[in-house]
């Protein structure tokens, strides 16, 4: 060994342990910042360090590529909004799969195929390949340039599993007979990809997009194996097993299981046959800011429809407004409200919420019966008391309790039902009335309204 | 003297603990820059696609490894850039915290 390849190892060394630090100081608002720029020089240095290894050819292509993607990358990630986070996340997720896939062809093509480091690269094509694949598809759908209900069709599962053991079989060919297989081997990995993510919807995306990051982490170190990089095998791991624990910790918030959330189409079908007794009670804004003005303590539940609505910013002025009238306003976050771990957390942050306004489930039920108003914006199943009720396909999924609240509005678009598909029994309780338009304008509306009234 | 694949597997085991250690105490309001940054983590493919196309010969495996390399590139780039954005807002949210 050269006295530069200890250099190189020694800086991979070096990388994995900032990347480690980074990831540890990323678990405290005060350092996560300082955390993300410590990973951020590690792997600049080692992506230096790289192009020392000696015998590495095709070096101006390497940095052409560098370049181009970079740049790419750069731009987009610059230029988006704050509410297209987590298709951005979902698609460079799947970038990673995706060049975890080719490498691995790459490893295949050069050969020797029959041998460990065959099997290693095949498996790290096929897990990285599916998470390519899938994100693509899952970005493609939180984009809105495909429909987020699942698509379904008959026999799907068996479909599926048919090409997933038909891609698994065309790999363990490739590494034992010929690289004639390679090609429809890799295709297959890809179709699987796609139809697996096909029939999941859109609030079932926290789940999926962090299950394809934990992927795409085991696919770099499945590759780090092959090629002998310990770099990649221990930050593709320590990826995977992060990406694990935070799926398990959004299917555990829904009460269901992640073979549930990726097998079972969830929100394809609606339930049928329940009556719900009541009425929609409509309200219209200036009550709802005189309702607001006398309140003692407001509790602002925000989903998914504020982020569409874009509503964040209108929805931090009402909160200023209240405060100065010396109102108690906190924000109730379920952990899977939105389209992404985290997501209402990083709106309302955005729009100049202090954090320590925003308050976990645990936090803040119990809570609710004590609150004079609770302003539910634009979510639906994570507040539906349905959940408490058996045969409901909500049933046992923990919710915010709002309807504890002495009133409830709730801020919606139109007449439909949430993403489940289940009727929302908490719009025709007795204390719960329906403020209809997009919750900017009547936000905005509220506030207006609020300004009129003296004390 | 143990092979390289099992130092490997060791080096696996260990990291796979240290990663579930590391998270398992992180904030939900933390979720979306976790996520994000262990995203960006992952970029290190980054590398493995280099060793790629610096090893390829025949122009399938040029080909195949220049994209590799371009995705990883998006992969790094992307991921550090989204992921500095959150945390600038949660940065600027605190310094905004009103009087106590």
């Amino acid at each position: 060994m050269t006295d530069l390849s200890d250099v190189i190892e020694g800086v991979y060394l070096l990388t994995v342990l900032f990347f480690i630090l980074g990831l540890q100081r990323m678990s405290s608002p005060s350092t996560a910042r300082s955390g993300i720029v410590a990973a951020g020089v590690a792997m600049l240095i080692a992506t230096v360090v790289t192009f020392l290894t000696p015998g590495l050819s095709n070096l101006v292509w390497i940095a052409a590529g560098i370049a181009i993607g970079g740049a790419l990358g750069f731009v987009a990630a610059k230029r988006v909004a704050m509410t297209d986070m987590p298709q951005m996340v979902a698609i460079y997720n799947g970038m990673g799969g995706g060049a975890a896939a080719g490498i691995a062809v790459v490893e295949l093509l050069i050969g020797p195929r029959f041998s460990t480091t065959g099997g290693l690269s095949v498996a790290g094509g096929l897990i990285g390949a599916v998470s390519f694949s899938g994100s693509v598809i899952a970005f493609l759908k939180l984009q809105g340039w495909m429909r987020q209900r699942p698509l379904t069709y008959p026999l799907q599962q068996p479909t599926n599993l048919i090409v997933l053991g038909a891609a698994i079989v065309l790999g363990a060919l490739t590494v034992a007979y010929s690289g004639a297989f390679l090609l429809p081997f890799f295709l297959l990995a890809l179709g699987f990809g796609l139809l697996m993510t096909l029939p999941i919807g859109g609030a079932d995306m926290p789940v999926v997009i962090s299950l394809y990051n934990a992927l795409t982490g085991i696919a770099v170190a499945m590759d780090g194996f092959a090629l002998g990089n310990y770099a990649m095998v221990v930050a593709g791991t320590l990826v995977g097993a992060a990406g694990s624990l935070l799926t398990l910790v959004m299917a555990r918030a829904m009460n269901r299981s992640i073979s549930n959330v990726l097998f079972s189409a969830f929100g394809a079908t609606e339930e049928t046959g329940v009556a719900v007794q009541g009425t929609m009670k409509p309200i219209e804004p200036d009550d709802v800011a005189m309702m607001l003005a006398y309140a003692q303590k407001v509790i602002i539940a925000p989903g998914y429809g504020m982020a569409v609505a874009q509503a964040q910013h209108k929805v931090k002025e009402l909160m200023d407004q209240l405060e100065a009238r010396g109102v108690t306003v906190k924000f109730g976050i379920h952990p899977v409200a939105g389209r992404m771990p985290g997501h209402m957390n990083v709106l309302l942050a955005e729009s100049g919420v202090p954090y320590d306004r925003l308050f976990d489930r645990e936090e803040v039920n119990p809570e609710f019966p004590t609150a004079d108003v609770v302003l539910v914006i634009g979510a639906n199943d994570v507040v539906n008391p349905a959940a408490r009720r058996a045969g409901s396909p909500l049933q046992g999924m923990p919710i915010l309790d709002v309807d504890l609240a002495k009133n409830v509005v709730i801020l919606k678009r139109g007449q439909g039902k949430g993403f489940a598909g289940v009727e929302n029994e908490l719009f025709y309780k007795e204390n719960a009335r329906i403020l209809y338009g997009d919750a900017q304008e009547t936000v905005g509306k509220v506030i207006q309204a609020l300004k009129q009234i003296k004390d | 003297m143990i092979t390289v694949v099992w130092a490997a597997l060791y080096i696996a085991i260990l990291a796979a603990f240290t990663g579930y250690e590391v998270i398992r105490r992180v904030p939900v309001l933390l979720h979306t820059p976790l996520m994000s940054g262990s995203n960006f983590i992952h970029g290190i493919v980054l590398v493995g696609a280099m060793f790629a196309l610096g090893t390829a010969t025949t122009l399938p495996e040029q080909v195949l490894g220049f994209v590799a390399v371009v995705m990883g590139a998006m992969n790094v780039t992307g991921g550090y850039v989204v992921t500095e954005r959150i945390l600038e807002i949660f940065d600027k949210s605190k310094a905004k915290k009103g009087p106590p």
